[in-house]
């Protein structure tokens, strides 16, 4: 049994954003913007409902439509659509669901209105497709598309089109994962392989690899070499679980307990997955000092069960 | 033009010895398929599952042909248990014994599975179809699209998601009323009140899927059960190396 104090820190780590500086060199892939911890959204007032996104029907029929639509099949069908940018078996849609449209899903419609967002941490802007870049390139261990190709002016379109009516740089309910906060003893991996046995297997697999129908992926893979990166946002236990309690199990979101989603949550990411490709001089340790130490609560090269995790996989 | 090596006329001989069993065991299988059971109530399958074990739609009588074998055994364990109940399921199972079932399954699941044209590009669903829930969903309603659990085009995922392509509309009906049961409707001063009746098939792993039949509307029931049973089958095979789209 292993026991992890949580930092009593993390409701406030999202003030304190992983102090990383991008590089300015064209070709680096660190000059996209990283998955760091997203600000908490307001919550919502009792009985106040959502932003409400318009209807698939109201996409119009022209150039307009045309793109939107686009969009939304590529953010659905990434892997199949825009195999060269994806380098594991991810689609958007897995970790952004229904669509984009879903609240403490990291729905597109708030975000869209959030950028360019200005970092105090690092002076720097971050652009809506820088953000979408980072999801290329960590979520989906990919390669970014270029700013201006047609497949990030498709989601851009189609995020800008979500996000119809909603105000522009105000953040609102649903925004990002709704994190619950870390439960008062701290997480526990082996209890959570248990919730991850009974609830998640059998869809995930017993092993995380996820589940495919012929080439395609129904299921997608929790950790190995078809799921999220270590440089993932995902890979934080923290914003895991939030993702987790408000939409896992499929269509049974927001039964598991603040205790459960942390400790499914560290369950999944205490295994191995793609290496981190900010990699530092093929360093673990400093890989961990640089960008890893400070962002959320994260098994990122410590040591679990006497092996030191973000060893990567091919 | 090859010609077998000694080595590989061994290797084939041996993959012939080993097929054997394998051959012989599947053999009960087809046999209780169109004879029954040891017990005289375990009626032949064919009867009312057809000669090529696709159902009869009609009549409501499931497609057994391609399912997973575990499926099939988990629901034939399931009848027997009375953790789905049916008048006429149920009888045929219990006398079913435990060989005989594993062999069933294990024939049925060997035989085609639904062979589906996927779905042609540009196609939208339209908002309260059948092909909007199937494809869509209701999230508000925390329900899933089927195809997200059921596969795209519904052709099933693993052993634990069985396939909505090659099922009849009634059978689907059918199946979804007996997940929701129906509510209690309280007396007023002229009617009394009637009791809710519980849901008949209480079998689905971790009530995956009881919540969303119980939260479907009779009309969206209807037109989610035409929908997949409308996809048909296409005697074109599937190019397996293709994706499959959302
Ligand atoms: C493995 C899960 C995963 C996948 C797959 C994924 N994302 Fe993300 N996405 C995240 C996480 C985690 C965040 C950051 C949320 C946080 O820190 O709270 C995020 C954030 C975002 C944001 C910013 C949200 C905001 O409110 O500012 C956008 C936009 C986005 N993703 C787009 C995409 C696109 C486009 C794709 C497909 C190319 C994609 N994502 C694939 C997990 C994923
Ligand atoms: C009924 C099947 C099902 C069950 C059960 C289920 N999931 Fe999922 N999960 C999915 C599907 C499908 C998606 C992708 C959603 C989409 O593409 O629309 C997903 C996405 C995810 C993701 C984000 C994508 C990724 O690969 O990282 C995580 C994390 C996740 N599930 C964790 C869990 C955990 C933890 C449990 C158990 C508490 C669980 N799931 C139970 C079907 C399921
Ligand atoms: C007299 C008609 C009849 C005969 C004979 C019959 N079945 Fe059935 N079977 C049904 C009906 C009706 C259902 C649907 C029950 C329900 O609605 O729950 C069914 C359902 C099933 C199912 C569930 C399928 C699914 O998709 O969940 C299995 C498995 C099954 N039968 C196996 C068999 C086997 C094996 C035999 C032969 C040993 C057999 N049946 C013989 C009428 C029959
Ligand atoms: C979260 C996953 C999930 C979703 C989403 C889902 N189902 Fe299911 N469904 C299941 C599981 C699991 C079973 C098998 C239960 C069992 O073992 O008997 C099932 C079985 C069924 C069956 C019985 C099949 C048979 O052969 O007897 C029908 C019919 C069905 N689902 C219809 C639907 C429809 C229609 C939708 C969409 C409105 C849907 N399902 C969405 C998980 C799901």
């Amino acid at each position: 049994m292993q026991s992890h104090l949580t930092p009593t820190l993390t409701r406030l780590l999202p003030l304190l954003l992983a102090g990383i500086s991008l590089g300015a060199a064209g070709a680096d892939p660190s000059r996209f913007d990283d998955q760091s911890q997203l600000p908490g959204a307001p919550a919502r007032t009792k009985g106040q409902p959502y932003f409400q996104p318009p209807e698939e029907r109201d996409i119009p029929n022209n150039a307009f439509g045309d793109l939107v639509r686009r969009g939304q099949d590529l953010f659905m069908n990434t892997k199949a659509l825009a195999p060269d940018y994806v380098g594991n078996e991810m689609n958007c849609v897995n970790c952004h669901i229904d669509r984009g449209r879903k609240a403490n899903s990291a729905p597109l419609w708030a975000a869209y209105p959030m950028y360019p967002a200005y970092r105090k941490k690092n002076n720097k802007v971050n652009t809506f497709v820088e953000r979408m870049q980072g999801c290329f390139q960590f979520s989906m261990n990919g390669k970014p598309p270029a700013a201006d190709s047609e497949i990030l002016t498709a989601l851009t379109v189609y995020s800008h089109w979500l996000s119809t009516g909603a105000p522009v740089g105000k953040s609102l309910p649903g925004r990002g994962f709704d994190e619950p906060p870390p439960p008062r003893g701290g997480y526990d991996i082996a209890r959570g392989k248990v919730v991850y046995d009974k609830q998640c297997a059998i869809c995930h697999g017993a092993d995380g690899e996820g589940q495919k129908v012929g080439v395609t992926s129904v299921f997608p893979a929790l950790w190995g070499k078809d799921s999220y990166n270590w440089g993932a946002g995902m890979h934080r236990i923290n914003t895991a679980a939030g993702f987790i309690q408000h939409n896992m199990p499929l269509g049974k979101g927001e039964t598991l307990s603040d205790q459960e989603a942390w400790d499914v949550a560290a369950f999944i990411n205490s295994h191995e997955r793609p290496q981190d490709p900010r990699l530092v001089n093929g360093s673990i340790d400093e890989t961990r000092k640089r960008y890893h130490e400070n962002d959320g609560v994260n098994l990122y090269g410590v040591v679990v069960n006497g092996v030191k995790l973000g060893q990567g996989i091919k | 033009m090859r010609y077998p090596t000694p080595k590989g006329i061994a290797a084939r001989f041996a993959s012939i010895l080993l097929l054997v069993p394998l051959y012989v065991h599947a053999n009960d299988g087809e046999t209780l398929m169109q004879k029954g059971g040891a017990n005289p109530a375990a009626l032949p399958c064919i009867t009312c599952h057809g000669a090529d074990g696709k159902g009869m739609a009609a009549a409501g009588f499931p497609r057994l042909a391609g399912l997973p074998e575990a499926y099939i055994a988990k629901q034939l364990a399931d009848f027997r248990a009375g953790r789905r109940e049916n008048p006429v399921m149920q009888p045929i199972a219990q006398s079913l014994s435990d060989e005989e079932i594993a062999a069933v399954a294990k024939a049925y699941a060997a035989r085609p599975k639904v062979n589906v044209k996927p779905a042609a590009a540009g196609e939208r669903p339209q908002p309260g179809s059948g092909a909007w829930l199937a494809l869509r969903g209701a999230w508000e309603r925390n329900i899933p699209e089927c195809t997200l659990c059921h596969g795209p085009s519904g052709v099933g995922v693993g052993s634990a998601f069985p396939p909505l392509a090659g099922q009849g509309a009634e059978y689907i009906e059918a199946q979804l009323q007996a997940w929701r049961g129906t509510r209690a409707v309280p007396a007023t001063k002229k009617t009394k009140a009637v009791a809710a009746v519980p849901p008949t098939r209480r079998n689905d792993p971790n009530g995956l899927m009881q919540h969303i039949a119980a939260d479907l509307s009779e009309a969206e029931i209807k037109a989610v059960a035409a929908y997949f049973a409308g996809l048909g089958e296409s005697p074109e095979a599937f190019d397996e190396s293709q994706h499959r789209l959302r």
